[in-house]
């Protein structure tokens, strides 16, 4: 089915604005998405009707709270096709979701154990690891990317071995849009007894994970990415693994029982929800996921692919401007640089147009460090952008060429 | 030329240019005129921590003044940085610690004194003001 974008437009206020006297051309959604009136109607109707604290009220405006909160779970269970609800855990984003896993894991590893990045992953998906290897001794390997921006899985084989215990690899690429290939790793790194860690952040606004047709251990998304708000986020792990973990944040909310002698914990998915949770984003967060199935990820898809397509090929025309990350299998997002011109003065021109792109490192400095480059100008496309928008940044690009050479 | 002069010359100087695109032309032509650095000068440790874009500063004392050279491999931070040198360059430490850079404003590159605008121009000034304060300290020995 046909998207149509004009509607769609309609439900994002912001792109109504103007920015320096031009009309906004939003290209930076794979920082985050903007967001439609369905999901801000969400937060203003729970903070204007509703907003209590959840789970132990006996009052209605407590119940009503938290049977929106659950009710926002199961959404997320179902779009994900998860199979208990208590196995995806609310987190403040993928970050965090990332961090709870690898301070679970620090019990469980030794210096005889290894786990392995990809070498393409976002800063948050590699930091929190180091620091693990540096908590326990383990070795932290890396899967290497080739030229096109795709993962070597020859060298992937040849590292994988009995003593890599976990893989954490990103499911799309943020600063350059390839997919990676995910099931094959997870094929692969079962077969050899290694966990495997999916960060789905860049993922989840363009397709549609069925985590259990996956049989992956842990999969980790922001809200905000997938027009959501920001500051929620989720960690899907499998209920073997969620209860092997320990908490990760001690408070109310997670425990069974509380004395100064002992303090039992609460079941899933409470275990690893200390405190008050930020439940308007929680509620948002399925607003956003019902506006997403309304539409439907496979239409939206199917028009990515048709704006990358254009763009891919509009901009290629352009003299002297290079893509990273040709692979076949990738996402509506393009990073380039022109010839002989930092990445930073084409986004200063860029946004004087009202165009905002992303430039620089995107968080993922070795891939710069891999094509040596000090980093790249990026336009990530939504499906409320258009092939105007697109004509426009191929003129602004032509523009900044000129004033810049 | 004083601070206040420079700046005053600046203000008038992109005062002629009606829109942003002469503004910013004019400024990447600023940032093309600055004097090349020494390539030893380069080095990491004077790179302005801050900035999307390297920018490199260095800054000596003659006859105790402040002489700054710097570079950069965004023509645009050359170009702001250039702007900077004209109205710092040449002044004693103690006028450079006081002064006040109402201009930036009124030039019309507002937008990047930001703190979330990645090129560091609030990064530089500090720099070439902490320049200034280690002479100024260097002078009163």
């Amino acid at each position: 089915m046909a998207l149509n974008v004009t509607q769609i437009r309609e439900d994002f206020p912001i792109l109504k604005r103007q920015v320096n006297g031009k009309p906004l051309v939003y290209l930076d959604n794979a920082a985050t998405s903007q967001k439609p009136k369905q999901v801000i109607d969400c937060i203003v109707d729970y903070y204007s009707r509703y907003n209590a604290n959840i789970h132990r009220g006996v009052h209605t405006l407590s119940q009503e709270a938290t049977d929106a909160y659950e009710s926002a779970r199961k959404k997320i269970q179902k779009h994900f096709n998860i199979e208990k609800s208590h196995e995806i855990i609310f987190t403040s984003g993928a970050t965090q979701s990332i961090n709870l896993v690898a301070n679970g894991f620090s019990s469980f590893l030794n210096g005889s154990d290894e786990v392995m990045v990809s070498a393409m992953e976002h800063h948050s998906n590699i930091v929190p690891w180091q620091m693990l290897c540096e908590r326990t001794g383990a070795i932290l390997k890396v899967i290497p990317m080739k030229e096109d921006g795709t993962l070597d899985m020859k060298a992937f084989d040849e590292k994988l071995s009995e003593k890599t215990k976990l893989v954490f690899v990103n499911h799309i690429s943020n600063a350059l849009g390839t997919i990676n290939p995910i099931e094959e790793i997870i094929d692969k790194a079962h077969n050899s007894g290694a966990a495997v860690l999916v960060d789905g952040a860049q993922a989840c606004s363009h397709l549609k994970p069925d985590l259990q047709a996956l049989d992956v251990d842990f999969y980790v998304t922001s809200a905000h990415k997938l027009c959501g708000p920001t500051g929620v986020g989720m960690l899907y792990g499998k209920e073997e693994w969620l209860e092997k973990l320990p908490p990760y944040q001690g408070g109310g909310e997670m425990i069974a029982e509380v004395t100064f002698e002992k303090t039992t914990y609460a079941d899933l998915p409470h275990k690893f929800e200390a405190g008050t949770p930020n439940i308007v984003g929680g509620i948002a967060f399925g607003a956003a996921i019902d506006y997403l199935d309304n539409i439907g990820l496979d239409n939206i898809a199917e028009y990515e692919a048709e704006l990358l397509e254009y763009a891919t090929t509009e901009l290629l025309k352009i003299d002297g401007l290079k893509i990273y990350g040709t692979g076949s299998d990738k996402t509506s997002v393009i990073s380039f640089n022109l010839e002989g011109i930092h990445p930073y003065d084409v986004g200063t021109i860029l946004d004087k147009l009202g165009i905002a792109v992303r430039t620089g490192h995107h968080c993922a400095q070795p891939i710069m460090d891999f094509y040596k480059i000090p980093g790249t100008v990026r336009a990530s496309f939504a499906f409320y952008n258009t092939m105007e928008e697109i004509d426009l940044l191929v003129e602004g690009i032509k523009k900044a060429q000129v004033m810049l050479s | 030329m004083s601070i206040k002069e420079s700046q005053e010359e600046l203000i008038e100087e992109f005062a002629l240019f009606d829109d942003w695109m002469e503004k910013y032309e004019h400024l990447i032509e600023l940032g093309k005129s600055l004097p090349m650095i020494d390539p030893s000068l380069k080095t990491d440790e004077r790179i302005i921590k801050g900035c999307q874009s390297k920018v490199w500063l260095d800054a000596t004392l003659e006859d105790d003044k402040v002489i700054y050279t710097a570079d950069s491999d965004a023509i645009i931070t050359k170009g702001i940085v250039a702007v900077l040198i004209r109205v710092f360059s040449g002044n004693s430490p103690e006028e450079i610690t006081e002064a006040d850079l109402g201009f930036i404003d009124e030039i019309g590159l507002k937008e990047h004194l930001s703190p979330t605008r990645a090129n560091g121009l609030v990064s530089m000034i500090k720099q070439m003001k902490l320049y200034a304060v280690a002479f100024q300290a260097q002078l009163k020995k």
